[in-house]
């Protein structure tokens, strides 16, 4: 009995272990700064290259769209490389801390909110343009009502950014070094425990993660349907 | 009423609406002369409907005269110093994705008007157009009357010295079509210079002061509406007034 993956998950929860407990909410911050991040940076840019034509416009959609499927250790050893003691940013101190993921994950995160929300404006942007124009707006005064507009698609969005963040592994294990106490989050603990051959425990956090993804979304859509509804 | 809205309506009433002037305006695409080239001056107190068959060029024409397109030859001109303010509706309106009052509201700050009085200009305008019920509701859930009437008060609270209207009620029901008529009729008492087109001959039996006869991308006729729908000069308004198909 002891040895059942949900049984120790449950155990796990229901005793409010802290260990786990210090994993799931570092995880967390660490998942959920990083897509606010990204968002704040990465939908207005999203929304600039779908409004402004400029010499190279193509070339950008191609690379963000690209990046998408960005590898994590590459974004990871990118990082590394950028905070490691002798990088360009190494003075910081910032390797192998949370700061450090959090990084990690935005350039993660960025280039798939940017390219899906440049999308989304720029369908937009051909239903209203006219209207746009006639009410004398210019691109820099549309980006903010697009974007407000395109609230619903976006959440959509976000959530594409934070399952992308939560579910990877090779970026925050490599800048933060999966210390226990410090860096440790969910995914690279369930690496770590299938390792040691603590499968029981390395599956318990599997569950967990996948609940509170699941959660995540499920309070998302819900919220989503309701303003939905009340705007139409 | 507020003072700003009042001073507006004022000037407006004094002032003649602003006249509209194309010289040898023409518009091609890919090589093709779709419209033009064409002069006449809209000065008159109109309403002025532009009319003529299918793909004659009408919507190309306001689209030109409101500045949503550039033409590629010749000169679009207004009496009286800049441009005016002007609105468009469009056939199929263009609301926001909000409530009926935050699309006027939305409107109302792209103008750059003060945001103490957005409210009450787009509440007073929602009333007007008998839209005060459904102020709070999603715009794009209204019937398609609705969003009409929305589209017309959201071009009232811009008070423009021009409007423009493109085919605004061709997809809609008689009852959406008379409180359209009657919106076009307000506009055009405050002193707004109406410029609509139409392919309802009847519609603009109703509405029109002047009518711009188009075909094949020319302008065929531009005369007072008596004169229009008594004595055609053209052969192609003769042809579309005694309701032969005209291409």
């Amino acid at each position: 009995m002891e040895n059942n993956a949900f049984y120790v998950a449950l155990s796990l929860l229901v005793n409010l272990d802290a260990s786990l407990f210090q994993i799931v909410v570092l995880s967390l911050q660490v998942s959920l700064l990083a897509v606010l991040i990204a968002a704040v940076l990465g939908f207005p840019l999203g929304a600039a290259v779908a409004l402004w034509r400029f010499p190279g416009r193509g070339g950008v959609i191609v690379v963000l769209n690209a990046l998408m499927g960005l590898p994590p250790v590459v974004a990871g050893l990118m990082v590394y490389l950028l905070l490691s003691r002798a990088g360009p940013l190494g003075e910081l101190g910032f390797l192998f801390t949370p700061g450090a993921m959090v990084i990690a994950q935005v350039v993660l995160v960025l280039p798939i909110l940017a390219a899906l929300s440049r999308q989304k404006v720029e369908e937009m942007l051909g239903e209203y343009r006219e209207q746009f124009v006639s009410l004398g707006m210019s691109r820099g005064r549309m980006m903010p009502t697009l974007l407000w507009d395109a609230r619903f698609a976006l959440l959509t969005v976000l959530l594409a950014g934070f399952g992308r963040a939560s579910a990877e592994v090779g970026a925050v294990m490599m800048v933060g070094g999966n210390i226990d106490g410090v860096t440790r989050v969910m995914t690279t603990a369930i690496v770590l425990e299938t390792g040691k051959g603590n499968l029981p425990l390395a599956l318990g956090l599997g569950i967990v993660l996948l609940t509170l993804v699941m959660l995540i979304n499920a309070g998302a859509y819900w919220v989503g349907e309701r303003t939905r509804r009340r705007a139409g | 009423m507020t003072s700003l809205n009042a001073s507006l309506l004022a000037s407006s009433a004094v002032m003649p609406p602003p006249a509209l002037c194309f010289e040898g305006v023409a518009f091609s695409h890919e090589d093709k002369l779709l419209l033009g080239p064409c002069s006449f001056t809209l000065d008159g107190i109109g309403p002025t409907l532009v009319m003529g068959p299918n793909g004659a060029g009408k919507s190309l024409l306001l689209r030109l005269a409101h500045g949503l397109l550039s033409p590629t030859e010749g000169k679009i001109a207004w009496s009286g110093e800049g441009r005016p303010r002007q609105a468009m509706v469009f056939q199929q309106p263009v609301l926001l994705r909000r409530s009926a009052v935050a699309n006027l509201i939305h409107a109302l700050a792209v103008n750059n008007i003060p945001r103490r009085v957005r409210s009450k200009l787009a509440l007073d305008a929602l009333e007007r157009f008998g839209l005060s019920a459904c102020a709070n509701k999603p715009a794009r859930v209204l019937s398609g009357g609705q969003q009409q009437r929305l589209a017309l008060a959201r071009a009232w609270v811009l008070s423009p010295q021009v409007l423009f209207l493109d085919e605004p009620t061709s997809a809609l029901d008689p009852a959406a079509i008379k409180a359209v008529e009657a919106a076009v009729r307000e506009f055009h008492q405050r002193g707004t210079r109406i410029v609509m087109t139409t392919h309802d001959i009847h519609q603009a039996r109703r509405l029109a002061g002047d009518v711009l006869f188009l075909s094949g991308g020319k302008v065929r006729e531009h005369t007072p509406a008596e004169a229009f729908f008594n004595t055609p000069v053209s052969p192609e308004a003769q042809a579309f007034v005694a309701g032969e198909l005209v291409e």
